[in-house]
């Protein structure tokens, strides 16, 4: 995994509440066995019409989307499947944080361990950046704060763990496998075979 | 010092390191099931980096998400797969079992099917075991007490590797049901109760127990459908303490233990139920007498109202473009609303009692010429045993299809869909737009309350429609 200390970027708003992974990427771009290309895939059914072409009104598809590498989702984004095609999507899109007042416990871990930061805020602060899209924020990993541009620093919660593996590129396979002597002693010790 | 929770135990139990301030724990998995979607990136993983898988013996693969259903004299052949991507992705299943010496229930077995029914009917779902595949719906083993989440594909490829996984103790949360239900409520109607009291983001962070009288009474099927839906509240797990119910549905179970390590087994299993001074995190009470047949009429599973109670009226932006989505009137009951496709199947209800349920109200009756139905038993197990009590007979009469085992229409991916604009009431688990077929509209129900809309043709209350 490549390091992640901030992202950088304009913001582009959905305010709707209870995002669902089905949402993200539909079911059927399921069948794929690769995590790449996705990009296409996101929000289909909201970002493309009956013959497969842009919906123009489409927040995706406005021109001042372009190049928007942070959304702001309504409440509980990510919630339902636990398909990791959710946070392959948006990364393969070019979103890189995701900011909510509430994000779904398999959707978040999904994205951590692929460099996707998922950022949760008080209700004041969210409500004023779904009021302001567009503004230019930056989610700053080290110091776990969100930078807004009238100088607001605001922070979020990110497990330490997480954040150590996001700063210094380190995927959390590696360390599980340094505790391959752990892991023995514990299968030894098991008083019934699983 | 208070006692601990069924959770509490289950959890210590599987500390291979405990956690810190700086690092979560790491946690042993009993069992990872696994199946055709969202494994092959993970063995990518594997391959790339030269590791094998850790527990061959631990792990359990299927195929169910893709897989069509369309009854063919005989599974095994993957010519039946006629979607390029879907076999491709099944031959990938296919080859990575093979390579890494993991057991498949294909084509050829007759213990394939959805991988939440199969691992209950064979016995390798038991209490106190931990359990995940790279499912949401894996919170369906937890009404055995098994502690069991979803997980996604990098964490699937951790099992794989190692066995185990990286994990912070999550929250708990107690919900007790007591009272008597009432004629035709079902496990269905209580978990969509639940969902539609605490919301689709009330069970976030957290663990739930499923305790009380009502939930006592449910049978092993039952309680499966409520732990089933667990994550449609957020929640990363639902369990239930084992008891009698639970040990007479494991004994003589394929995969389950015998003879002298079934009484040791039995032995632990009943040190499992929370501690009489156990606490929780947070504690709901529900009184399941006010219960009744419960259907959803929005975009998530908890937006759900008793079936003749009015929608509530739209409170704010999202509220109002659900209604919109599903074409239904604010301050009007859902009862009586035209219904195009009925499906009975997937890992919330296509077991053996989903499927005797919905054939009592179809005996003998027939489907509403407008609508079409589908009924897709969970596993070629219960296809069988469904077949044996001729329920199948019941259901072709009526004028449903019967199909093979598979998830089928819970997610547009294998074929079964439903088309664009048309109302579909489903025993499934999720309501999302699209998520039976782009455009697609989806009324949550219990088995009972889709096959009485069947015979309808609208959304309609089975219980006067229930024999005597």
């Amino acid at each position: 995994m490549d390091k992640v200390t901030s992202v950088k970027s304009r913001t582009v708003v959905m305010p709707q509440s209870d995002i669902d992974t089905d949402q993200i990427v539909p079911a059927r771009f399921l069948t794929t066995t690769t995590r790449k290309g996705l990009g296409k895939a996101l929000f289909a059914d909201w970002r493309y019409d009956r013959a497969g072409n842009p919906r123009p009104e489409f927040l995706l598809n406005r021109p001042e989307a372009a190049g928007c590498g942070v959304l702001v989702a309504g409440n509980n984004f990510g919630c339902g499947s636990s398909r990791e095609h959710a946070p392959w999507a948006l990364l393969d899109f070019g979103i890189r944080a995701v900011i909510s007042t509430e994000i779904a416990d398999i959707f978040r871990g999904n994205s951590l361990k692929n460099g996707l930061i998922p950022v949760t805020v008080d209700k004041a602060t969210h409500g004023w950046l779904v009021e302001n899209p567009g503004v230019e924020v930056t989610v700053d990993v080290e110091a776990s704060k969100l930078l807004l541009p009238d100088g607001r620093a605001v922070s979020f919660p990110i497990d330490g763990f997480s954040k150590y593996c996001l700063l210094n590129g380190v995927d959390q396979l590696g360390y599980l496998l340094n505790q391959a002597d752990a892991i023995s002693r514990f299968e030894d010790t098991r008083p019934w075979k699983p | 010092m208070s006692g601990k929770s069924l959770f509490q135990k289950v959890w210590d139990d599987h500390i291979v390191v405990p956690e810190s301030a700086d690092t979560p724990a790491v946690l042993y998995i009993d069992l990872h099931l696994t199946h055709e979607v969202t494994s092959p990136e993970a063995f990518s993983v594997l391959r790339s980096r030269g590791l094998k898988v850790r527990r061959p013996d631990l792990t359990l693969a299927t195929l169910d998400h893709s897989t069509p259903t369309v009854p063919v004299a005989s599974l095994k052949d993957l010519d039946i797969v006629s979607e390029p991507a879907a076999a491709a992705q099944i031959r990938v299943m296919i080859e990575n079992c093979r390579e890494y010496g993991i057991e498949l229930l294909g084509f050829e077995s007759d213990s394939r099917g959805i991988v939440h029914i199969i691992g209950p009917e064979l016995g390798i779902t038991q209490p106190g075991k931990t359990i995940v595949c790279g499912d949401s719906h894996t919170s369906t083993h937890g009404a055995f007490g098994a502690l069991a989440f979803g997980i996604g594909t990098t964490e699937v490829g951790h099992v794989l590797a190692s066995q185990c996984l990286l994990q912070r103790r999550p929250k708990t949360l107690a919900i007790t049901v007591d009272g008597k239900l009432g004629a035709g409520v079902t496990a269905k109607d209580i978990i969509l109760a639940i969902i539609g009291r605490i919301g689709v983001d009330g069970g976030t962070g957290h663990v739930i127990e499923y305790r009380g009288s009502a939930i006592r009474a449910l049978d092993m099927e039952q309680r499966m459908t409520v732990c089933n839906m667990s994550i449609e509240a957020g929640a990363r797990a639902g369990m239930i303490a084992p008891d009698d119910t639970t040990i007479q549905y494991l004994k003589n179970r394929p995969m389950a233990p015998k003879g002298a390590a079934w009484d040791a087994a039995v032995a632990r299993w009943r040190q499992l139920p929370s501690d009489a001074d156990a606490s929780f995190d947070r504690e709901i009470t529900i009184d399941s007498s006010t219960i009744t047949p419960m259907v959803t009429f929005g975009t998530n599973p908890g937006m759900v109202v008793p079936i003749a109670e009015p929608v509530p009226v739209a409170t704010d932006a999202s509220f109002r473009k659900a209604l919109t989505y599903m074409g239904v009137t604010e301050n009007r009951p859902m009862l009586g609303m035209p219904v195009n496709v009925v499906f009975i199947g997937s890992c919330t209800n296509a077991r053996l009692s989903d499927l005797r349920e919905a054939a009592g109200i179809l005996r003998g009756r027939k489907v509403a010429p407008s609508v079409r139905m589908l009924v897709v038993p969970g596993s070629e197990q219960v296809k069988r045993a469904a077949e044996r009590e001729g329920l199948h007979e019941i259901f072709l009469a009526a004028g449903a299809e019967w199909r093979e085992a598979g998830c089928s229409m819970c997610l547009g991916m294998n074929g079964d869909v439903t088309a664009r604009g048309e109302l579909c009431v489903s025993t499934s688990n999720r309501n999302f737009e699209g998520r039976q077929g782009v455009g697609a509209r989806t009324v949550l129900a219990s088995p009972l309350t889709a096959a009485a809309s069947a015979i309808a043709g609208t959304i309609a209350d089975p219980r006067p429609l229930l024999a005597h």
